[in-house]
């Protein structure tokens, strides 16, 4: 049965406070602190762009897998922010990690869902023998317009899954997946527009909640599985206060949100969002933790996956970057001109 | 810098990956690639050897006048690495932050961006340093 | 193989020319060094021309037939000859080699570069390009970036300090007062090098040969029949050439310019001379830190002891040795493909006793070295006077 043979994370070392942001605009940090739970997010580098922490995020998942990358069969690249509109992001990838020209490759995009939707693919390609392992990222240097509300949180970082079926191999076993989707407008960007527009509080209810709760109670309708059954639960996370708020509703307690719960200190990272949450929590699930993950993308849909950690997961855990380690280690902090500038938000001409 | 796509892409495995290439008639390794050894000339037996991008600073400035192309990135700190296998290379060094980069200094490569052709041509890639 | 002689000079002065493109300061050049050569256009039987960049500077490559045209040469044959910074040199080598070798009696190289038309970014560009295109320039790793790679390992290898390296722009820029030709004719301290802007630290601008416009001609002719057109022929006693990897990181040091070592030890063999038999001498300073690796590298000095010695004044004109009379390619200005050609002219103005406020007491035998990119090409010459 199709699981993750090993994984890894990239999240760039730059952070902005909301305390900095919000004097731009003269707004109240600590009311937005307090209402989008979070207190700063990570900012590319000029030189970072989806592909490159789609590539360092694989790369670490190639180490910790401990498999030649030559024989990874299909890569899959999740984003919202490809460099090219035309040319592909996974083709750069699969270069940079070695993985050789002998393997299907395609880039994804689905807002921030696009990673979650590469693994299904991934799961009946090696269920099937079509290959024998395969590479999903989700990864986004997302975009938020100065002045609007998303700016506190599209922030930057990526995660990458390699998925096999060899039992010795497979460090969580993925039981089960449901997909809930719809064509709810709630988030979109137009082809050639530098900035995301949203339906502002549409973005919540029948969107983020609606499509989170349905796969959810799908799979635990088709698994037979109930909340208490998870050690740990990972949501899509825009902000820090929904995946709480959805948690509940689905009749979670926060202790098992909270290790996966990554956007109070890096902000939403996007396609990276649900899967750094994943990262984050195999970094400590125990063989026979189950875990839960419900991705969101706008537009709209939810992958919900119910997965198990297996006995490799202990010995792979040597060769690891934890996710914890990325995110806290060499932090370094920008002001809001620095920040345009990386950005290259600082017009020219 | 609008360059054809070929002389970008015939580099990439290098850029990309730091494979070099080392004589087995001498054990010299060499990034980049040479098709001939500079110690054994006809005596060459080359065959193509990936780095680890592991090394350290052995010399290090920082550039404020920058290259038409790199109008945008400037300033940026450049080195020559001497990496663990030997071959000393080239390279930009990112995200040092308040620490300072100097001689001797770890260094381990990374992936990113070097330059793209204005808003609507290629974007390069390369390995960059980053201090351990 | 015979003795050559140069028999004329011509410079433009080095400077922003606005007024003038490549073929006016070419021109200019060309008349005075064949009235100094005391010889008529038709004379010349070959011409070698120049130029590092002038297909990225001005758009116009073809140069050597260019060069003869405009200097009034008509259909003689005419070649290029391009090695970075050191073109200059290399053309009167080849110059050198056609004379010496009995094919022409009477070769002119005429040396040129019009840098201001393109703006900084741009010149800066055309100038990387004397580096590794594809390793350096490709990843901005500029020319003043090179040599600041060096500087700072020189630094750390021998204790070089920002204030010695700083000594040799003063020098140079007092030289160049005296010099109508340069570029500069202002004094510069030690303290307006140091607080200059940076360019790629440690070097500042003012560490930096400017860029410039101008243009310097030579003429040969066999010894043996170069007094028929001057009065005093000035010999060329040794022509030596050396090169090195394209790529800084690719050498074994980074402090010492290997093909410099090379090329002046070839010329002091050839000319029978020794070191410390020059009494006059053209470096190449296109950086500070460059004049003090060539004084190092000519054997001028031990490694490590070049600088101290230039702050201590021993390189002033008149000094122990006198290094850029004419101001050097940091006061008297860079035309890139005119250098290489200048640094002869200067030293012969010099062995003839014609420098005037700068002139070298008793100068009978000078040297001129000549590099190109980091170090991948360097030239020297020696010359004496003819007695």
């Amino acid at each position: 049965m199709a699981g993750i043979v090993g994984y890894g994370a990239h999240v760039p070392r730059y952070r902005i406070k909301v305390e900095e942001i919000a004097k731009v605009w003269d707004e109240d940090a600590k009311s937005i602190k307090n209402g989008l739970n979070i207190t700063e997010k990570s900012v590319p580098s000029h030189d970072e762009d989806a592909a490159t922490i789609a590539t360092e995020a694989g790369r670490r998942a190639v180490h910790h897998a401990g498999i030649d990358p030559k024989e990874i069969g299909a890569i899959y690249v999740g984003s919202e922010s490809h460099p090219y509109a035309v040319k592909p992001t996974a083709t750069v990838v699969s270069q940079a990690i070695g993985a050789g020209n002998n393997l299907t490759a395609a880039d994804l995009e689905f807002a921030c869902k696009a990673g979650t939707a590469g693994l299904q693919m991934l799961m009946g390609m090696t269920d099937s023998g079509m290959i024998k392992y395969g590479m999903s990222i989700g990864s986004d240097t997302s975009q938020g317009r100065p002045g609007d509300a998303l700016e506190y949180t599209a922030s930057a970082g990526g995660a990458a899954f390699i998925v096999g079926k060899e039992k010795k191999e497979v460090i969580a076993e993925i039981l089960a997946t449901a997909s809930y989707t719809s064509d709810t407008p709630d988030f979109w960007r137009r082809e050639g527009a530098m900035y995301p527009s949203h339906g502002g509080r549409f973005t919540g209810e029948p969107a983020y909640f609606k499509h989170i709760i349905s796969a959810t109670k799908l799979l635990f309708e088709k698994t037979g599985l109930k909340p208490e059954d998870f050690a740990f639960a990972v949501f899509h996370q825009p902000n820090g206060k929904f995946p709480l708020v959805v948690s509940k509703k689905l009749g979670f307690a926060e202790h098992q949100v909270q290790d996966g719960l990554l956007t109070p200190k890096i902000g939403n990272t996007y396609s990276g969002a649900s899967m750094l949450g994943l990262a984050a929590v195999l970094d400590k699930a125990k063989p026979g933790d189950k875990i839960l993950v419900t991705s969101f993308g706008s537009g709209a849909g939810s992958d919900s996956f119910a997965i198990e950690a297996k006995e490799p997961i202990i010995e792979k855990r040597e060769r690891l970057a934890k996710v914890e380690d990325i995110i806290n280690k060499n932090k370094i902090y920008v002001d809001y001109s620095v920040y345009l500038k990386n950005r290259n938000s600082i017009v020219k001409n | 810098m609008e360059r054809a796509s070929a002389s970008l892409w015939r580099r990439i495995n290098e850029r990309y990956n730091l494979v070099g290439n080392k004589c087995e008639n001498c054990g010299r390794i060499y990034f980049p690639k040479r098709i001939v050894c500079r110690q054994c000339g006809r005596k060459t037996k080359m065959t193509e050897t990936k780095l680890s991008g592991n090394g350290k600073v052995y010399a290090v400035t920082k550039i404020r006048v920058p290259a038409q192309a790199f109008k945008d990135s400037a300033p940026y700190t450049v080195a020559v690495v001497e990496l663990e296998e030997g071959p000393r290379v080239e390279g930009h060094v990112v995200d040092a932050g308040n620490g300072e980069v100097k001689i001797g200094t770890k260094v381990h490569s990374v992936f990113r961006k070097m330059h793209a052709d204005g808003e609507e041509g290629l974007i390069y890639y390369h390995f960059k340093f980053e201090p351990v | 193989m015979r003795d050559v002689a140069v028999i004329g000079a011509g410079l433009t002065r080095f400077g922003e020319r606005w007024e003038h493109g490549l073929r006016e300061l070419i021109a200019e050049a060309g008349m005075q060094a064949i009235m100094d050569a005391n010889i008529e256009s038709k004379d010349i039987q070959i011409v070698y021309g120049s130029t590092m960049a002038s297909g990225r500077f001005v758009g116009q490559e073809h140069l050597a037939a260019l060069l003869a045209d405009q200097m009034g040469f008509k259909n003689v044959p005419a070649v290029r000859v391009e090695n970075a910074c050191a073109s200059g040199g290399s053309a009167v080598r080849q110059g050198y080699i056609a004379v010496a070798s009995g094919m022409y009696d009477i070769a002119v190289i005429g040396g040129v570069e019009k840098m201001t038309d393109v703006t900084t970014a741009e010149a800066t560009t055309a100038l990387g390009g004397a580096g590794d295109q594809e390793w350096e320039l490709a990843q901005g790793i500029t020319f003043p970036g090179l040599y600041a790679l060096i500087a700072n390992r020189h630094m750390h290898e021998y204790k070089t300090t920002e204030e010695q390296m700083a000594s040799v722009a003063v020098k140079n820029h007092r030289n160049a007062i005296k010099n109508k030709y340069a570029q500069f004719h202002k004094e510069i301290t030690i303290d307006e090098v140091l607080k200059s802007k940076i360019v790629s630290d440690p070097l500042k601008v003012l560490d930096c040969s400017p860029i410039s416009d101008g243009a310097a001609v030579i003429v040969l002719a066999p010894l043996e029949s170069a007094k028929k057109y001057n009065d005093t022929p000035i010999k060329i006693a040794a022509s030596a050439q050396a090169s090195d990897t394209l790529a800084l990181a690719d050498r074994d040091s980074l402090t010492e310019l290997k093909a410099t070592r090379l090329a002046g030890r070839d010329a002091y063999a050839k000319a029978r001379l020794k070191p410390t038999d020059i009494n006059v001498a053209e470096v190449h300073d296109c950086f500070t830190i460059a004049e003090i690796l060539a004084m190092e590298d000519l054997d001028f000095y031990g490694k490590g002891k070049a600088a101290k010695a230039i702050e201590d004044g021993e390189t002033e004109i008149n000094g122990k040795i006198s290094i850029n009379t004419s101001g050097g390619l940091k006061g008297c200005g860079h035309p890139v493909g005119a250098t290489g050609v200048k640094q002869i002219a200067e030293i012969v103005t010099q062995l003839r006793g014609e420098a005037g406020e700068r002139q070298v007491a008793g100068a009978e035998v000078g040297l001129t070295h000549n590099v190109g990119g980091s170090g991948a090409t360097a030239v020297v010459h020696i010359l004496n006077r003819v007695n």
